[in-house]
């Protein structure tokens, strides 16, 4: 019986050795598990429930706002503003610029953003920078009960108004 | 005295502990340095040059001062602070106002925050001016750079926790700028930061856990690397 070894080629055309073959199937097994954990790192840390107050709220019958008047809604970030016609609309008190709560100054009659010093008319169209864009308006509705319902996650054109 | 103190130097304890003579020669002054712990950060043998100090001044070691001097002080805020809506401002006003030495300890941290960032940005202008930034120690100068992003971000994450006026304005204008980044990025990595679309409670927590744990780990890590590094190029 012959004992002569037969040489070991690792390079037979075609085939993959042993080595080469378990070193693929052992970094991909390693790949995909990390590429798996980063996937779900990230969607970890995206909430899929955030506990933020509702975009859409009611706020209080038509006849607590004078003619006239600008009402801010501090909680919801939303000036009520009734126009001297008797028309309303809302207008978002979030400045557009980085996100600050802009203040009516009736005296001047008009929106100032204390943070950069933005300024905007009672349209809610910009006067002055750093403010890229005039403040949206959102849509507003009046219920069965005679109450005006503001819906933040519907903004409309600057010339739509709610007559009363 | 010196009797007992060479006494001392003969028992097991000293001498499991310290494996060198006293630094009387040469040779023990090295191991001195090389077998300790604490020194080891050191170089057994500095240039001259390098240890004068209005060459450095210290701008390096005092950053690192300050942040053990931030970790121990922040440490024993996190006995007292509670990072939730309800409790953090109060939590922040009994620091100041009902534990013994909180107001102190509260302070030096927050002072101790604010000399880090201006330490830190001098010491990257010594090392801009003195050129030491030139091969081979580029990459550390890299290291450098990351460094003082985190400590910035430090500042930042924590400038939230005492969730005041100041605070909450502060960390909506600024994940606001970041709502800036192009092509949708913006939004995605605002809404990671905060937990949601407005700085609330989540948010609160994920700048705590960031301020308290992830960052300054970051900053351990690359601490080591750069003193590591600083260590083989002969600096103090």
């Amino acid at each position: 019986m012959s004992n002569e070894k037969k040489p070991i080629d690792d390079k037979k055309e075609g085939l993959l050795s042993r080595r080469y073959f378990l070193e693929v199937i052992g970094a991909g097994a390693i790949g995909m598990a990390a590429v798996g954990s980063v996937v779900l790192s990230g969607t970890y840390l995206a909430p899929n429930v955030v506990k933020e107050p509702p975009t859409k709220f009611k706020a209080g019958p038509a006849e607590n706002y004078p003619p006239g008047s600008v009402t801010l809604d501090k909680e919801q970030k939303v000036f009520i503003v009734r126009a001297k016609e008797g028309y309303f609309y809302a207008l978002s008190a979030v400045c557009t610029h980085l996100g600050c709560i802009t203040n009516w100054k009736p005296e001047e009659g008009i929106v100032a953003c204390p943070c950069h010093g933005s300024k905007f008319d009672r349209e809610g169209a910009k006067i002055d920078g750093p403010a890229p864009r005039s403040l949206p308006r959102f849509a507003m509705s009046l219920d069965d009960q005679g109450q005006l319902v503001i819906d933040k996650s519907i903004t409309v054109g600057d010339d739509v108004t709610l007559k009363v | 005295m010196k009797k007992y103190l060479e006494a001392l130097y003969r028992t097991q304890v000293w001498r499991s502990m310290f494996r060198h003579g006293l630094p009387e020669s040469n040779r023990t002054r090295a191991e001195t340095v090389f077998y300790n712990f604490f020194l080891h950060v050191h170089p057994t043998k500095v240039r001259k040059r390098s240890v004068k100090f209005t060459y450095t001044w210290g701008l390096g070691g005092l950053s690192a001062g300050l942040f053990i001097v931030l970790t121990l002080t922040g440490a024993l805020l996190m006995l007292y602070y509670r990072p939730s809506v309800q409790q953090a401002y109060w939590d922040m006003k009994d620091l100041q106002f009902v534990v013994s030495s909180g107001q102190f300890l509260r302070n030096m941290h927050r002072w101790a925050a604010h000399a880090m960032v201006a330490i830190v940005f001098l010491h990257m202008l010594r090392v801009f001016y003195t050129g030491s930034y030139r091969p081979p120690k580029e990459f550390n100068w890299v290291i450098g750079v990351i460094l003082l992003v985190v400590t910035i971000l430090l500042s930042y994450t924590g400038y939230l926790l005492p969730w005041d006026q100041l605070a909450f304005w502060g960390i909506s204008v600024g994940t606001n700028m970041v709502r800036a980044v192009p092509f949708g990025l913006g939004d995605k990595v605002s809404f990671l930061l905060l937990g949601g679309n407005m700085v609330g409670e989540n948010a609160l927590v994920r700048f705590y856990v960031l301020h308290c744990f992830i960052i300054p780990v970051a900053a351990m890590v690359l601490m080591g690397i750069h003193f590591w590094r600083v260590r083989k190029d002969g600096g103090v």
